[in-house]
């Protein structure tokens, strides 16, 4: 045993000596498999990646990518060698304990990697961020100004801004927002719940708690929200809600940082809405001072069931994607708000980062979010339709996540 | 109901006629005819989130680009991002399906047709059972097995999926068409000394086109068609054309280019339209000689 | 034919419906009966770009030695059956002792994700079916009269919207029937009511719904009604029409009888598709307001975290339905098949 470590232990080594023997190039010798979803920022990374040399890299970059991910790493050998995945769906991996810590491989070849971009949890690395995202406020400075109205820094300014820009007949519905049920309609739950203090679940368990004050006003500011927002609210996602904003017919809305910096380079936007766009920090609700937002980071894996010396490629071929010299470009450097050492922000991540001098919280990396998130999206679009009232939806959610906490065995 | 009826219509009769075919046809071509329109304009124009009348007079898209039609979503679909592959890719999995599923299914059916013992029932019952199963069920039943044998992510195993999935259709169709062939065809030929294979290679072969070509064109769309099976079983360079547009709709965090999955779903629909066009008959009179009598 | 032939010719057939659907319908239905084990908790600090925060983690030494004893999890018997993602037989006795009427018994009932999904995937079903036979059959006898040239131009525009992929049919009607859009404005000027929006209301949403549904397989009982008509005895027609029967009655005596067994082949296929329907309820963003059984499995599968007990256990939910749902049929079928062996 001893022996066959020290054997490993010269392998590795040299692995680690021919690796550095490429230069700025990327030398591996055995294969990489990346699964991520396919937005740009993780489309240079894997093409980054694919830039190794000695070995097999393949990439099966999908917005599938949560309902493959947990299969294609559960074999023994495991399909893929590294999962792109953001702190809501890391979760999933830690859970059946398909992914593995990076200590040893930080220490050996994680030299351009900055402390902050390391995950740890319980003390050991588990995944290294590239990139970090936060909704904040996206408005229209010349419409605000011909109301006459500041940027809101509250939610309730954005609703006296709303009234006030529907009143002068500017637009009809200024508001836009992703409330698609599902998902989207889960997270602007999120948001405002925790702008409100609240928190999801009683301490050190996974027993539910939103059905209280902060969960009711959380419902009513979004019904409120909703009032001014195109009546289709619930069938817009973030795609449909920048749409509404590339027409001219949104004023005011909380989006995803990630978006900002292409949001009006669609063909057809017309140059007011161009020259009109302004970005800001999130919104704070109900008096509170915290953000009413929730931080993200997206970053790399590596699978547990793989050989050493294929976990080994897949860090010395990820870690090459994310080295700083990609941010050379500017394009690269726009598309996301990168965590890479040497990154200056461009005008667009100026929302992401107020959000996180902001001290907004993160969005929450508990094994059992995942459900309570799910069953959010599931159980609140009965109140955002006024079919039922928010103390009963509240309960309704509580009810649809313990049926799943407890299937899962969680509760 | 053909010639005799014919020339003696009411003129009531025939106006109302004539009202029900129009507005049926409206109903039926103006969607692909307005999709086809659009995707020649820019994403505001087609989406016409301003005003409905930009979709026909495409403003946003005289404005970008000088005249109200462009071929960016055709250039951007094809050129930017290889639809061709996809196309390919679908061309590959819609011919394996058809022949292998063809292939063995009229074994099967023609089996099934001549056996008469009470196991036929039972058989053709699970199949009904089989085709009524929500495929979404069926595919998360497969990812872990085909990761460990490490066959996912590539066509062969989606065609060898979707040659089982369309199997219960396939049999049914093909059962009861070649219950409509006379039994004594094949009889006669064995009595002349024939195996069962070599009677339904002559005999059998020779006269079965029709059927099989309509449960066939049945078979391609299904495999042409699907969405569920080859979003997750297909690798991201392996993917068929349906997937494909579904990616270029984006996500939650991306946005995506919606004028490419409007020119793809434009390009994706012109084969089916050549295949209608060529086939119909064949559709209609393979329907016809017993295919579904049910 | 002897067992041996038929085993060979079918043997090919039945190995890819057994190997594709029939083990994968097993370890659908074993799924459903076991969940993963107890996740034993412990707490974390979690350290990232953003700072540290207390957190919980699955304890996975622990957890591991529960999986190695226990490979497929936990055995929980009907639980998930009964549990208030699917049958919620609790929650449904509550409903049924507090509520005062039936009314609002079935209010409590729709609040229900199962019996919601239910509800939608029922009325959905009984609504298509017939209409779309019926409208099927409409085309069918119209197409049948019209000249021959444009019979062929006419098959050819009836049988697109069934040829076209349904996410991409549906999503093509989905972008019309926006407010903005051109369906969407053109109702609204017949309702006389500029702000109306299919997409926010529920009762709306099913109905646009239910029309794509006709809309996209009127054309299947079409072709299949338009084949049978092909095959109308002439002489029995003449006879008809020499005893002076009208127009509607050589339809409703002669015609229709002929054509009765296709009726049942279509309604049968459509109960089955109808009864899964999915893709309309994603191209149309419907999720608001109609969750099918279909999707209802597609959104456990496709969370944050998977819930693949839940999926499976609606699975098999599903399949029973239809199995329930094609009883008669298969009766029938079964009577038939005695009558034509003997």
């Amino acid at each position: 045993m001893f022996l066959k470590k020290i054997a490993m232990a010269g392998v590795v080594s040299l692995l680690g000596s021919t690796a550095f023997a490429g230069g700025h190039g990327c030398a591996i010798d055995a294969r990489v498999s990346i699964v991520g979803n396919e937005f740009p920022a993780i489309q240079t990374v894997g093409a980054g990646a694919t830039e190794c040399t000695g070995a097999e890299v393949s990439k099966n970059l999908t917005a599938d990518h949560q309902k493959i991910n947990l299969a294609g790493m559960q074999g023994n050998p495991a399909e893929y060698t590294s999962a792109i995945v953001a702190n809501s769906s890391i979760v999933a991996l830690m859970n059946d304990d398909v992914i593995r810590p990076l200590d040893d491989l930080v220490a050996k070849h994680g030299q351009d990697l900055k402390k902050n971009q390391l995950i740890t949890i319980n003390g050991k690395v588990m995944a290294v961020a590239f990139m970090a995202n936060a909704q904040h406020l996206v408005y229209r400075a010349d419409i605000l100004e011909k109301a006459g109205v500041e940027a809101p820094k509250t939610y309730e300014d954005m609703l006296a801004a709303a009234e006030k820009i529907r009143s002068m007949g500017l637009m009809e519905n200024p508001v836009g927002g992703a409330y698609k049920a599902g998902w989207n309609l889960a997270q602007e739950f999120n948001n405002m719940y925790l702008g409100h203090g609240g928190s999801f679940f009683e301490a050190g368990s996974a027993t539910p708690s939103i059905n209280n004050e902060q969960g009711v006003a959380t419902l009513n500011m979004m019904k409120a929200l909703s009032e001014y927002m195109n009546p289709d609210f619930l069938t817009h996602d973030s795609n449909a809600t920048n749409a509404e904003y590339r027409a001219g017919n949104v004023a005011l809305m909380n989006m995803w940082g990630s978006r900002a910096a292409t949001l009006t380079d669609a063909e057809g936007v017309s140059q007011e809405v161009k020259d009109g766009m302004a970005i800001a920090g999130p919104m704070t609700v109900g008096g509170g001072d915290q953000a009413a937002s929730t931080l993200w980071w997206d970053g790399w894996t590596v699978a547990k069931n793989v050989s050493d010396a294929e976990a080994e490629a897949t860090f010395i071929a990820m870690t090459h994607a994310i080295r700083p010299a990609i941010l050379e470009d500017g394009e690269v450097a726009k598309q996301a708000v990168w965590l890479i050492d040497g990154y200056s922000p461009t005008d667009a991540a100026v929302g992401v980062f107020a959000a996180a001098q902001m001290n907004t919280t993160p969005y929450p990396m508990l094994p059992y979010m995942g459900l309570m998130h799910t069953a959010l999206g599931a159980e609140l679009a009965d109140f955002m339709q006024g079919k039922e009232s928010a103390e009963q939806a509240l309960a309704d959610v509580e009810a649809a996540y313990t049926a799943a906490a407890k299937e899962k065995g969680f509760l | 109901m053909s010639t005799a009826v014919k020339d003696r219509k009411p003129l009531g009769l025939k106006i109302a006629l004539w009202a029900f075919v129009s507005i049926w046809f409206v109903c039926a071509a103006f969607p692909f005819l307005w999709t086809l329109w659009g995707s020649f304009k820019v994403e505001l124009d087609f989406f016409s989130i301003a005003d409905w009348t930009n979709a026909i007079f495409g403003r946003n898209t005289a404005d970008t680009y000088g005249r109200p039609f462009t071929g960016a979503g055709y250039d951007g679909a094809f050129v930017q991002e290889g639809f061709f592959g996809n196309a390919i890719n679908t061309m590959i999995v819609c011919v394996c399906v058809v022949t292998i599923s063809l292939t063995i299914g009229t074994l099967g059916g023609y089996a099934l047709s001549r056996s008469g013992q009470g196991y036929v029932f039972w058989l053709l019952i699970t199949a009904l059972m089989f085709r009524a199963l929500p495929q979404v069920a069926l595919v998360s039943g497969y990812l872990p097995v085909f990761f460990d044998w490490n066959v996912w992510g590539y066509l062969p195993t989606a065609i060898i999926v979707l040659v089982a999935i369309n199997q219960p259709f396939t049999l049914w169709m093909l059962h009861s068409f070649f219950e409509s062939i006379p039994k004594d065809l094949d009889e006669a030929a064995k009595v002349d000394g024939c195996t069962q294979f070599q009677a339904f290679r002559h005999v059998i072969i020779p006269v079965m086109w029709p059927g099989v070509i309509t449960t066939g064109l049945f078979s391609f769309l299904l495999a042409y068609n699907d969405f569920i099976v080859t979003s997750l079983i297909l690798n991201e360079g392996n993917r068929t054309m349906v997937p494909q547009i579904a990616a270029f709709l984006g996500t939650t965090y991306t946005e995506g280019n919606v004028m490419f999955a409007v020119a793809a779903v434009v390009s994706a629909t012109v084969p089916l339209f050549i295949l209608v066009m060529f086939f119909q008959r064949q559709i209609v009179s393979g329907l016809t000689a017993g295919a579904v009598k049910g | 034919m002897k067992h041996r032939t038929f085993f060979w010719f079918f043997a090919p057939t039945a190995a890819a419906m057994l190997l594709f659907i029939a083990f994968p319908i097993v370890s659908v239905v074993l799924q459903s009966f076991f969940v993963p084990h107890e996740a034993v908790l412990i707490e974390s600090e979690n350290c990232g770009p953003f700072g540290c925060t207390q957190s919980t983690m699955v304890d996975q030494a622990a957890t591991e030695a529960l999986r190695e004893e226990k490979p497929l999890g936990r055995f929980a018997g009907l639980s998930i059956y009964a549990d208030r993602g699917h049958l919620a037989f609790a929650e449904v006795a509550e409903a049924w002792r507090t509520s005062e009427s039936f009314g609002a018994f079935f209010k409590e009932l729709g609040d229900l994700p199962f019996y919601r999904a239910m509800g939608f995937t029922l009325t959905y079903t009984f609504v298509c079916t017939p209409l779309l036979i019926m409208l099927g059959f409409a085309i069918a006898v119209a197409v049948n009269s019209l000249h021959r040239r444009l019979k062929g131009l006419m098959i050819f525009f009836s049988l697109l919207p069934m040829i076209v992929t349904p996410l991409i049919g549906s999503l093509i009607l989905f972008w019309m029937i926006d407010s903005r859009g051109v369906l969407g404005q053109l109702i609204a000027y017949i309702a006389d009511d500029p702000s109306l929006s299919l997409k926010a209301s529920t009762p709306l949403m099913w109905v646009s719904l239910i029309v794509y549904g006709i809309w996209s397989s009127a054309p299947f009982a079409f072709v299949v009604f338009y084949a049978g008509l092909q095959t109308v005895p002439q002489d029995t027609l003449e006879s008809a029409q020499i005893d002076g029967a009208t127009r509607w009655q050589q339809i409703r005596y002669v015609v229709i009888p002929h054509l009765a067994p296709l009726v049942t082949f279509v309604a049968l296929i459509q109960l089955m598709d109808n009864f899964r329907v999915l893709e309309p309820i994603i191209g149309f963003q419907a999720e608001a307001h109609a969750q099918s059984l279909s999707s209802f499995i597609i959104s456990d599968l496709s969370g944050e975290t998977q819930q693949l007990s839940s999926a499976a256990t609606t699975s098999v939910l599903t399949i029973i339905g239809v199995a329930i749902l094609l009883s008669p049929v298969l009766v029938r079928t079964w009577r038939e098949f005695r009558g034509g062996a003997h």
